[in-house]
Protein backbone atom coordinates (compact mmCIF):
# COMPACT_ATOMS: atom_id res chain seq x y z
CA UNK A 1 0.00 0.00 0.00
CA UNK A 2 1.30 3.15 -1.12
CA UNK A 3 0.57 6.92 -0.18
CA UNK A 4 0.04 9.70 -2.97
CA UNK A 5 -0.87 13.51 -2.95
CA UNK A 6 -1.83 14.56 -5.91
CA UNK A 7 -2.88 17.97 -7.59
CA UNK A 8 -5.86 18.47 -10.12
CA UNK A 9 -5.64 18.66 -13.03
CA UNK A 10 -4.31 14.52 -13.40
CA UNK A 11 -2.97 12.76 -15.74
CA UNK A 12 -2.90 9.47 -17.05
CA UNK A 13 -0.19 8.44 -15.38
CA UNK A 14 -1.37 9.66 -11.86
CA UNK A 15 -3.63 7.33 -12.35
CA UNK A 16 -2.52 4.24 -13.88
CA UNK A 17 0.28 4.44 -11.41
CA UNK A 18 -2.12 4.15 -8.57
CA UNK A 19 -3.25 0.23 -7.32
CA UNK A 20 -6.07 -0.93 -4.81
CA UNK A 21 -5.78 -0.14 -1.15
CA UNK A 22 -3.64 3.17 -1.49
CA UNK A 23 -4.30 6.25 -0.25
CA UNK A 24 -5.00 9.46 -1.90
CA UNK A 25 -5.12 13.00 -0.75
CA UNK A 26 -6.62 15.23 -3.81
CA UNK A 27 -5.33 19.07 -4.06
CA UNK A 28 -7.54 20.89 -6.69
CA UNK A 29 -11.07 20.97 -8.28
CA UNK A 30 -13.11 18.52 -7.61
CA UNK A 31 -16.91 18.37 -9.15
CA UNK A 32 -20.12 16.88 -7.07
CA UNK A 33 -22.76 15.27 -8.94
CA UNK A 34 -25.76 12.39 -7.35
CA UNK A 35 -28.20 10.68 -9.44
CA UNK A 36 -29.77 13.40 -11.37
CA UNK A 37 -26.67 15.35 -11.63
CA UNK A 38 -25.37 12.35 -14.02
CA UNK A 39 -28.48 11.96 -15.45
CA UNK A 40 -28.62 15.84 -16.89
CA UNK A 41 -24.86 15.42 -17.93
CA UNK A 42 -25.58 12.40 -19.72
CA UNK A 43 -28.32 14.14 -21.58
CA UNK A 44 -26.72 17.08 -23.00
CA UNK A 45 -23.60 15.21 -23.44
CA UNK A 46 -25.91 13.12 -26.04
CA UNK A 47 -26.87 16.21 -27.38
CA UNK A 48 -23.75 17.66 -28.45
CA UNK A 49 -23.95 19.89 -25.81
CA UNK A 50 -21.18 20.99 -22.88
CA UNK A 51 -21.01 20.71 -19.41
CA UNK A 52 -21.29 24.14 -17.54
CA UNK A 53 -17.30 22.70 -16.52
CA UNK A 54 -15.17 20.32 -18.60
CA UNK A 55 -14.29 17.33 -16.66
CA UNK A 56 -11.66 16.30 -18.50
CA UNK A 57 -8.86 15.45 -15.99
CA UNK A 58 -10.84 16.22 -13.02
CA UNK A 59 -12.78 14.48 -9.68
CA UNK A 60 -16.12 13.68 -9.42
CA UNK A 61 -17.19 13.69 -6.03
CA UNK A 62 -20.73 11.50 -5.53
CA UNK A 63 -21.63 13.79 -2.52
CA UNK A 64 -24.65 16.12 -1.60
CA UNK A 65 -23.43 18.92 0.75
CA UNK A 66 -24.99 20.69 2.67
CA UNK A 67 -24.24 24.71 2.56
CA UNK A 68 -25.38 28.09 3.60
CA UNK A 69 -24.96 31.06 2.28
CA UNK A 70 -23.06 33.76 3.87
CA UNK A 71 -23.55 37.25 2.11
CA UNK A 72 -23.65 36.41 -1.43
CA UNK A 73 -20.93 33.02 -1.17
CA UNK A 74 -21.64 29.89 -0.66
CA UNK A 75 -20.42 28.18 2.00
CA UNK A 76 -19.68 24.15 2.33
CA UNK A 77 -21.24 23.87 5.81
CA UNK A 78 -20.41 19.72 5.63
CA UNK A 79 -19.98 17.45 2.97
CA UNK A 80 -19.38 14.21 2.69
CA UNK A 81 -19.86 10.56 0.08
CA UNK A 82 -23.12 9.21 -0.66
CA UNK A 83 -23.70 5.34 -1.94
CA UNK A 84 -22.09 4.70 -5.44
CA UNK A 85 -23.87 1.74 -6.61
CA UNK A 86 -26.52 4.52 -7.59
CA UNK A 87 -24.31 6.02 -10.05
CA UNK A 88 -23.16 3.02 -11.79
CA UNK A 89 -26.01 2.86 -14.22
CA UNK A 90 -24.41 6.11 -15.25
CA UNK A 91 -20.80 5.90 -14.85
CA UNK A 92 -19.19 3.58 -17.93
CA UNK A 93 -20.75 6.80 -20.08
CA UNK A 94 -19.29 9.53 -17.77
CA UNK A 95 -15.79 8.37 -17.98
CA UNK A 96 -16.18 7.63 -21.75
CA UNK A 97 -17.24 11.14 -22.58
CA UNK A 98 -15.87 13.54 -20.20
CA UNK A 99 -12.57 11.91 -19.71
CA UNK A 100 -12.66 12.92 -16.08
CA UNK A 101 -9.61 10.75 -13.93
CA UNK A 102 -11.09 10.09 -10.80
CA UNK A 103 -14.40 9.21 -8.84
CA UNK A 104 -15.10 9.60 -4.81
CA UNK A 105 -17.51 7.86 -3.37
CA UNK A 106 -18.77 5.70 -0.55
CA UNK A 107 -19.89 1.91 -0.84
CA UNK A 108 -18.18 0.81 -4.04
CA UNK A 109 -19.30 0.39 -7.61
CA UNK A 110 -19.54 -2.64 -10.17
CA UNK A 111 -18.11 -3.88 -13.86
CA UNK A 112 -18.90 -1.48 -15.79
CA UNK A 113 -17.26 1.11 -13.90
CA UNK A 114 -13.88 -1.11 -13.34
CA UNK A 115 -14.33 -1.66 -17.40
CA UNK A 116 -14.60 2.41 -18.25
CA UNK A 117 -12.01 2.48 -15.46
CA UNK A 118 -9.00 0.39 -17.24
CA UNK A 119 -10.39 1.35 -20.24
CA UNK A 120 -9.86 5.44 -20.44
CA UNK A 121 -7.41 5.34 -17.64
CA UNK A 122 -9.37 6.06 -14.43
CA UNK A 123 -10.08 5.26 -10.65
CA UNK A 124 -12.77 4.72 -8.20
CA UNK A 125 -12.17 6.03 -4.66
CA UNK A 126 -13.46 5.90 -1.54
CA UNK A 127 -13.99 8.75 1.47
CA UNK A 128 -15.42 7.28 5.18
CA UNK A 129 -18.66 8.06 5.22
CA UNK A 130 -19.94 9.87 8.09
CA UNK A 131 -16.82 12.20 8.51
CA UNK A 132 -18.80 15.39 6.92
CA UNK A 133 -17.17 17.78 9.38
CA UNK A 134 -13.73 16.93 8.61
CA UNK A 135 -14.13 16.91 5.27
CA UNK A 136 -15.95 20.57 5.39
CA UNK A 137 -12.40 21.51 6.76
CA UNK A 138 -10.79 20.18 3.92
CA UNK A 139 -12.75 21.96 1.15
CA UNK A 140 -11.23 25.33 0.87
CA UNK A 141 -14.25 26.96 -1.09
CA UNK A 142 -16.75 26.67 -3.37
CA UNK A 143 -15.95 27.91 -6.53
CA UNK A 144 -19.31 27.63 -8.33
CA UNK A 145 -22.36 25.92 -8.27
CA UNK A 146 -24.94 24.93 -11.26
CA UNK A 147 -28.12 22.91 -11.99
CA UNK A 148 -29.44 24.37 -8.58
CA UNK A 149 -33.00 24.02 -10.22
CA UNK A 150 -32.23 20.31 -8.89
CA UNK A 151 -32.03 21.14 -5.36
CA UNK A 152 -29.24 21.51 -3.16
CA UNK A 153 -27.67 18.16 -2.82
CA UNK A 154 -27.82 17.36 -6.73
CA UNK A 155 -26.82 20.25 -7.91
CA UNK A 156 -23.10 20.75 -9.13
CA UNK A 157 -20.77 22.29 -7.00
CA UNK A 158 -17.40 23.14 -8.30
CA UNK A 159 -15.29 22.80 -5.05
CA UNK A 160 -11.53 23.92 -4.29
CA UNK A 161 -10.40 21.15 -2.12
CA UNK A 162 -6.92 20.74 -0.13
CA UNK A 163 -5.75 17.68 1.05
CA UNK A 164 -9.34 15.74 0.69
CA UNK A 165 -8.81 12.63 2.02
CA UNK A 166 -7.85 9.36 2.64
CA UNK A 167 -9.50 8.50 0.01
CA UNK A 168 -8.64 4.56 -0.75
CA UNK A 169 -8.30 3.36 -4.20
CA UNK A 170 -11.32 0.52 -4.57
CA UNK A 171 -11.16 0.47 -8.24
CA UNK A 172 -7.87 0.97 -10.34
CA UNK A 173 -6.86 1.52 -13.52
CA UNK A 174 -5.99 -2.05 -14.02
CA UNK A 175 -9.24 -4.40 -13.93
CA UNK A 176 -9.17 -4.94 -10.38
CA UNK A 177 -11.71 -4.18 -7.58
CA UNK A 178 -11.16 -3.83 -3.69
CA UNK A 179 -14.65 -4.53 -2.66
CA UNK A 180 -14.55 -7.42 -4.73
CA UNK A 181 -11.72 -8.80 -3.18
CA UNK A 182 -13.06 -8.18 0.26
CA UNK A 183 -16.73 -9.51 -0.50
CA UNK A 184 -14.50 -12.90 -1.63
CA UNK A 185 -12.68 -13.36 1.28
CA UNK A 186 -15.71 -12.54 3.78
CA UNK A 187 -17.67 -15.15 1.67
CA UNK A 188 -15.33 -17.44 1.73
CA UNK A 189 -14.58 -16.93 6.04
CA UNK A 190 -18.48 -17.46 6.25
CA UNK A 191 -18.84 -20.82 4.88
CA UNK A 192 -15.39 -21.99 6.28
CA UNK A 193 -15.09 -20.78 9.27
CA UNK A 194 -18.10 -18.76 10.80
CA UNK A 195 -20.98 -21.19 9.69
CA UNK A 196 -18.91 -24.61 10.59
CA UNK A 197 -18.28 -22.72 14.02
CA UNK A 198 -22.04 -22.23 15.05
CA UNK A 199 -22.99 -25.31 13.25
CA UNK A 200 -25.28 -23.43 10.94
CA UNK A 201 -26.30 -25.09 7.17
CA UNK B 1 -44.89 28.16 35.18
CA UNK B 2 -47.96 28.53 32.66
CA UNK B 3 -48.66 25.71 30.74
CA UNK B 4 -46.99 28.27 27.42
CA UNK B 5 -44.03 28.99 29.15
CA UNK B 6 -43.52 25.39 29.91
CA UNK B 7 -44.19 24.75 26.40
CA UNK B 8 -41.56 27.01 25.40
CA UNK B 9 -38.99 25.44 27.65
CA UNK B 10 -39.69 22.03 26.17
CA UNK B 11 -39.08 23.11 22.78
CA UNK B 12 -36.22 25.07 23.37
CA UNK B 13 -34.74 21.63 25.34
CA UNK B 14 -35.81 19.66 22.57
CA UNK B 15 -34.02 21.37 19.96
CA UNK B 16 -31.00 21.35 22.31
CA UNK B 17 -31.57 17.76 22.43
CA UNK B 18 -31.77 17.53 18.46
CA UNK B 19 -28.35 19.41 18.19
CA UNK B 20 -26.65 17.05 20.39
CA UNK B 21 -27.43 14.17 18.69
CA UNK B 22 -26.40 15.80 15.33
CA UNK B 23 -23.11 17.04 16.36
CA UNK B 24 -21.98 15.05 19.68
CA UNK B 25 -21.36 11.44 19.46
CA UNK B 26 -22.69 9.72 22.68
CA UNK B 27 -19.89 8.57 24.64
CA UNK B 28 -19.95 5.08 24.50
CA UNK B 29 -19.72 5.37 20.71
CA UNK B 30 -16.80 6.95 20.72
CA UNK B 31 -15.30 4.76 22.91
CA UNK B 32 -15.96 2.01 20.73
CA UNK B 33 -14.27 3.63 17.58
CA UNK B 34 -11.65 4.28 19.83
CA UNK B 35 -11.13 0.98 21.33
CA UNK B 36 -11.37 -0.09 17.44
CA UNK B 37 -8.49 1.77 16.29
CA UNK B 38 -6.29 0.59 18.92
CA UNK B 39 -7.25 -3.31 17.89
CA UNK B 40 -6.75 -2.70 14.27
CA UNK B 41 -3.61 -2.76 12.50
CA UNK B 42 -4.33 -2.45 8.61
CA UNK B 43 -3.05 1.19 7.62
CA UNK B 44 -6.27 1.78 5.42
CA UNK B 45 -8.60 0.79 7.92
CA UNK B 46 -6.50 2.69 10.63
CA UNK B 47 -6.42 5.56 8.99
CA UNK B 48 -10.23 5.69 8.19
CA UNK B 49 -10.61 5.21 11.65
CA UNK B 50 -8.46 7.89 12.52
CA UNK B 51 -10.60 10.31 10.04
CA UNK B 52 -13.71 9.39 11.62
CA UNK B 53 -12.42 9.93 15.13
CA UNK B 54 -11.04 13.38 14.13
CA UNK B 55 -14.57 14.36 12.54
CA UNK B 56 -16.21 13.44 15.92
CA UNK B 57 -13.91 16.05 17.75
CA UNK B 58 -14.49 18.70 14.71
CA UNK B 59 -17.83 17.89 14.91
CA UNK B 60 -18.47 18.63 18.47
CA UNK B 61 -15.82 21.51 18.76
CA UNK B 62 -17.57 23.44 15.81
CA UNK B 63 -21.24 22.13 16.69
CA UNK B 64 -21.29 20.70 12.94
CA UNK B 65 -23.43 17.64 11.90
CA UNK B 66 -21.33 14.59 12.48
CA UNK B 67 -22.40 13.62 9.13
CA UNK B 68 -24.27 15.35 6.19
CA UNK B 69 -26.52 13.09 5.94
CA UNK B 70 -28.95 14.01 9.28
CA UNK B 71 -31.23 11.19 8.21
CA UNK B 72 -34.95 11.19 9.65
CA UNK B 73 -35.78 12.50 12.93
CA UNK B 74 -37.06 9.48 14.74
CA UNK B 75 -38.45 9.82 18.74
CA UNK B 76 -38.81 7.41 21.06
CA UNK B 77 -40.88 8.95 23.84
CA UNK B 78 -41.44 6.88 27.12
CA UNK B 79 -44.18 8.36 29.47
CA UNK B 80 -45.15 7.98 32.78
CA UNK B 81 -48.66 7.74 33.20
CA UNK B 82 -48.45 10.70 35.96
CA UNK B 83 -46.65 12.63 33.91
CA UNK B 84 -48.63 15.62 32.88
CA UNK B 85 -47.32 17.12 29.61
CA UNK B 86 -47.79 14.19 27.35
CA UNK B 87 -50.72 15.85 25.16
CA UNK B 88 -47.92 18.63 24.52
CA UNK B 89 -45.31 16.22 23.51
CA UNK B 90 -46.25 15.69 19.86
CA UNK B 91 -46.70 19.29 18.85
CA UNK B 92 -43.67 20.45 20.85
CA UNK B 93 -41.35 17.43 18.87
CA UNK B 94 -42.45 18.33 15.77
CA UNK B 95 -41.63 22.28 16.21
CA UNK B 96 -38.82 21.19 17.27
CA UNK B 97 -37.85 19.31 14.28
CA UNK B 98 -38.74 22.43 12.18
CA UNK B 99 -36.61 24.74 14.48
CA UNK B 100 -33.58 22.51 14.41
CA UNK B 101 -33.45 21.95 10.76
CA UNK B 102 -33.10 25.35 10.26
CA UNK B 103 -30.52 26.14 13.26
CA UNK B 104 -28.02 23.55 13.14
CA UNK B 105 -28.91 22.90 10.51
CA UNK B 106 -30.35 19.62 9.09
CA UNK B 107 -30.60 18.68 5.90
CA UNK B 108 -34.12 18.24 4.61
CA UNK B 109 -34.87 14.91 4.17
CA UNK B 110 -38.17 14.17 4.05
CA UNK B 111 -39.81 13.64 0.54
CA UNK B 112 -43.87 12.59 0.02
CA UNK B 113 -44.09 9.55 -1.26
CA UNK B 114 -47.13 10.63 -3.68
CA UNK B 115 -46.43 14.38 -4.57
CA UNK B 116 -42.51 14.13 -4.31
CA UNK B 117 -42.53 17.01 -2.66
CA UNK B 118 -39.65 18.25 0.17
CA UNK B 119 -41.16 20.73 2.66
CA UNK B 120 -37.50 21.48 3.47
CA UNK B 121 -37.95 21.07 7.51
CA UNK B 122 -38.00 17.75 8.05
CA UNK B 123 -41.53 16.72 8.94
CA UNK B 124 -44.38 15.44 6.94
CA UNK B 125 -46.96 12.97 7.15
CA UNK B 126 -46.44 11.12 10.49
CA UNK B 127 -42.87 12.72 10.53
CA UNK B 128 -40.71 13.30 12.28
CA UNK B 129 -41.77 9.37 13.18
CA UNK B 130 -42.72 8.82 17.57
CA UNK B 131 -42.97 5.58 19.13
CA UNK B 132 -44.61 5.48 22.68
CA UNK B 133 -44.01 3.48 25.78
CA UNK B 134 -46.30 3.98 28.64
CA UNK B 135 -44.06 3.13 32.27
CA UNK B 136 -46.26 2.61 34.74
CA UNK B 137 -46.47 4.83 37.92
CA UNK B 138 -44.01 7.32 36.73
CA UNK B 139 -43.83 10.87 36.84
CA UNK B 140 -41.62 11.47 34.11
CA UNK B 141 -40.85 11.16 30.23
CA UNK B 142 -37.93 9.95 28.94
CA UNK B 143 -37.59 11.06 24.91
CA UNK B 144 -34.61 9.72 22.82
CA UNK B 145 -34.23 11.15 19.65
CA UNK B 146 -32.26 9.12 16.31
CA UNK B 147 -31.11 10.28 13.50
CA UNK B 148 -31.43 7.59 11.39
CA UNK B 149 -28.59 8.18 7.57
CA UNK B 150 -30.32 6.29 5.12
CA UNK B 151 -27.43 4.56 4.05
CA UNK B 152 -27.86 2.04 6.82
CA UNK B 153 -31.63 2.16 6.79
CA UNK B 154 -31.78 0.74 3.38
CA UNK B 155 -30.27 -2.70 4.61
CA UNK B 156 -33.09 -2.80 7.45
CA UNK B 157 -34.78 -6.19 6.58
CA UNK B 158 -37.44 -8.65 8.14
CA UNK B 159 -38.41 -12.12 7.25
CA UNK B 160 -40.59 -14.84 8.27
CA UNK B 161 -38.57 -17.96 9.07
CA UNK B 162 -39.81 -21.83 9.04
CA UNK B 163 -39.93 -22.32 13.02
CA UNK B 164 -37.85 -25.16 12.47
CA UNK B 165 -34.95 -23.40 11.09
CA UNK B 166 -34.52 -22.18 14.79
CA UNK B 167 -32.02 -19.28 16.68
CA UNK B 168 -29.52 -20.66 14.22
CA UNK B 169 -31.52 -19.90 11.56
CA UNK B 170 -31.93 -16.16 13.14
CA UNK B 171 -28.19 -16.32 13.31
CA UNK B 172 -28.15 -17.03 9.30
CA UNK B 173 -30.41 -14.64 8.55
CA UNK B 174 -28.40 -11.88 10.47
CA UNK B 175 -24.99 -12.95 9.50
CA UNK B 176 -26.24 -12.51 5.14
CA UNK B 177 -27.60 -9.23 6.37
CA UNK B 178 -24.51 -7.72 7.06
CA UNK B 179 -22.71 -9.92 4.32
CA UNK B 180 -24.70 -8.52 1.68
CA UNK B 181 -24.97 -4.76 2.86
CA UNK B 182 -20.66 -4.72 2.64
CA UNK B 183 -19.08 -1.45 3.26
CA UNK B 184 -22.73 0.39 2.38
CA UNK B 185 -23.83 1.53 5.86
CA UNK B 186 -20.75 2.99 6.51
CA UNK B 187 -19.05 0.17 9.30
CA UNK B 188 -18.26 -0.45 12.25
CA UNK B 189 -22.05 -0.95 12.21
CA UNK B 190 -24.29 -1.37 14.97
CA UNK B 191 -26.28 -4.24 14.50
CA UNK B 192 -30.03 -4.82 16.55
CA UNK B 193 -32.33 -7.77 15.97
CA UNK B 194 -35.58 -8.10 16.73
CA UNK B 195 -37.20 -11.63 17.07
CA UNK B 196 -40.77 -12.53 17.60
CA UNK B 197 -44.29 -13.67 16.36
CA UNK B 198 -44.68 -11.44 13.49
CA UNK B 199 -42.02 -9.00 10.99
CA UNK B 200 -44.11 -5.81 13.23
CA UNK B 201 -43.63 -6.86 16.04
CA UNK B 202 -40.05 -8.16 15.41
CA UNK B 203 -38.85 -4.83 13.90
CA UNK B 204 -40.44 -2.64 16.67
CA UNK B 205 -38.03 -4.43 19.01
CA UNK B 206 -35.06 -4.31 16.60
CA UNK B 207 -35.20 -0.20 16.59
CA UNK B 208 -35.90 -0.44 20.48
CA UNK B 209 -32.51 -1.85 20.71
CA UNK B 210 -31.14 0.67 18.93
CA UNK B 211 -31.85 3.30 21.61
CA UNK B 212 -29.42 0.67 24.22
CA UNK B 213 -25.71 1.95 24.75
CA UNK B 214 -22.73 -0.05 22.86
CA UNK B 215 -21.58 -2.11 25.51
CA UNK B 216 -23.98 -3.05 27.49
CA UNK B 217 -25.69 -6.56 27.06
CA UNK B 218 -29.00 -7.98 27.20
CA UNK B 219 -30.48 -8.78 30.86
CA UNK B 220 -31.45 -12.33 30.30
CA UNK B 221 -27.95 -14.53 29.93
CA UNK B 222 -29.25 -16.42 27.30
CA UNK B 223 -30.04 -13.12 25.22
CA UNK B 224 -26.76 -11.59 25.83
CA UNK B 225 -24.42 -14.63 25.24
CA UNK B 226 -26.29 -14.82 21.56
CA UNK B 227 -25.48 -11.40 21.21
CA UNK B 228 -21.88 -12.02 22.01
CA UNK B 229 -22.00 -14.81 19.74
CA UNK B 230 -23.51 -13.35 16.88
CA UNK B 231 -20.77 -10.51 17.23
CA UNK B 232 -18.25 -12.49 16.86
CA UNK B 233 -19.20 -14.13 14.01
CA UNK B 234 -20.13 -10.65 12.32
CA UNK B 235 -16.86 -9.45 13.53
CA UNK B 236 -14.78 -12.46 12.09
CA UNK B 237 -16.63 -11.70 8.29
CA UNK B 238 -13.61 -9.02 8.14
CA UNK B 239 -15.15 -5.96 6.56
CA UNK B 240 -13.73 -3.84 9.23
CA UNK B 241 -13.95 0.11 9.05
CA UNK B 242 -15.77 0.86 5.38
CA UNK B 243 -14.91 -2.52 3.97
CA UNK B 244 -10.77 -1.62 4.02
CA UNK B 245 -11.00 -4.92 6.00
CA UNK B 246 -10.30 -5.46 9.74
CA UNK B 247 -10.96 -6.93 13.04
CA UNK B 248 -13.92 -4.47 13.41
CA UNK B 249 -16.87 -4.75 11.35
CA UNK B 250 -19.59 -4.22 14.45
CA UNK B 251 -19.13 -2.23 17.32
CA UNK B 252 -21.91 -4.13 19.07
CA UNK B 253 -24.95 -6.47 18.07
CA UNK B 254 -28.04 -5.79 20.50
CA UNK B 255 -31.06 -8.49 20.48
CA UNK B 256 -34.77 -8.44 21.80
CA UNK B 257 -37.63 -11.04 21.04
CA UNK B 258 -41.05 -11.59 21.83
CA UNK B 259 -42.61 -15.46 21.96
CA UNK B 260 -43.18 -16.55 19.06
CA UNK B 261 -46.64 -18.38 17.24
CA UNK B 262 -46.09 -21.72 16.52
CA UNK B 263 -46.45 -21.93 13.59
CA UNK B 264 -43.87 -18.81 13.14
CA UNK B 265 -40.31 -17.56 13.15
CA UNK B 266 -40.30 -13.37 12.45
CA UNK B 267 -36.42 -11.71 12.53
CA UNK B 268 -36.24 -8.36 11.98
CA UNK B 269 -32.59 -6.22 11.46
CA UNK B 270 -31.65 -3.18 11.68
CA UNK B 271 -28.19 -1.51 10.97
CA UNK B 272 -27.29 1.44 12.41
CA UNK B 273 -23.83 3.21 10.64
CA UNK B 274 -20.92 4.72 13.07
CA UNK B 275 -22.24 7.83 13.35
CA UNK B 276 -25.15 6.38 15.78
CA UNK B 277 -26.66 9.65 16.85
CA UNK B 278 -28.56 9.02 19.58
CA UNK B 279 -29.32 11.76 22.37
CA UNK B 280 -31.89 11.66 25.24
CA UNK B 281 -33.47 13.79 28.11
CA UNK B 282 -35.89 13.10 30.90
CA UNK B 283 -38.56 15.55 31.72
CA UNK B 284 -39.98 16.01 35.37
CA UNK B 285 -43.21 16.94 36.46
CA UNK B 286 -42.39 20.47 36.84
CA UNK B 287 -40.89 20.83 33.66
CA UNK B 288 -37.54 20.43 34.43
CA UNK B 289 -35.11 18.59 32.02
CA UNK B 290 -32.02 16.43 32.41
CA UNK B 291 -29.82 15.15 29.45
CA UNK B 292 -29.15 11.81 29.79
CA UNK B 293 -26.70 10.98 27.15
CA UNK B 294 -25.31 14.46 26.96
CA UNK B 295 -24.73 15.29 30.90
CA UNK B 296 -23.10 18.46 29.76
CA UNK B 297 -25.64 20.53 28.57
CA UNK B 298 -26.96 20.54 31.95
CA UNK B 299 -25.00 22.78 32.97
CA UNK B 300 -26.29 24.90 30.59
CA UNK B 301 -29.88 24.84 31.12
CA UNK B 302 -31.47 26.76 33.72
S1 LIG C 1 -24.58 5.53 6.58
FE1 LIG C 1 -24.43 6.91 8.36
S2 LIG C 1 -22.31 7.61 8.42
FE2 LIG C 1 -22.68 6.73 6.41
S3 LIG C 1 -23.22 8.47 5.14
FE3 LIG C 1 -25.14 7.58 5.87
S4 LIG C 1 -25.64 8.64 7.77
FE4 LIG C 1 -23.51 9.11 7.28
Amino acid sequence: MAEYSLRTPLSEEDVRKLDIGDVVYITGTVVTLRDAGHRRALELLARGERLPIDLKDLVLYHAGPVVRKVDDRWEVVVIGPTTSTRMEVYEYEMIEKTGLRMIIGKGGMGPRTAEACKKYGAVYTVYPGGAAALQASQVKRVVDVYWLDLGVPDAMWVLEVENLGPLTVVIDSKGRNFYDEVYAEARRKIDTEIYPRLGIK
Amino acid sequence: MSIASIENKLLEATVKLIEAAAVWLPDDVENALLKAYEIENIPATRSFLKAMIDNVKIAREKRLPICQDTGVVMFHAAVGDKFPFTGLLPSILRKATVEATKRIPLRPNTIDVFTGKNPGDNTGRYMPWIDWDFVEGSDTAEITVLLKGGGSEVIGRAKNLIPAEGLKGVMKYVIEAVYEAGPQPCPPIIVSVGIGPNVSTAMKLAYKGLLRPVGQRHEIPEVAKFEEELLRAINDIGFGAHGMRGKVTALDVHVDYAPRHPATLSVAVVINCWAARRASMRIYPDGRVEYLTHPHLNKEVV
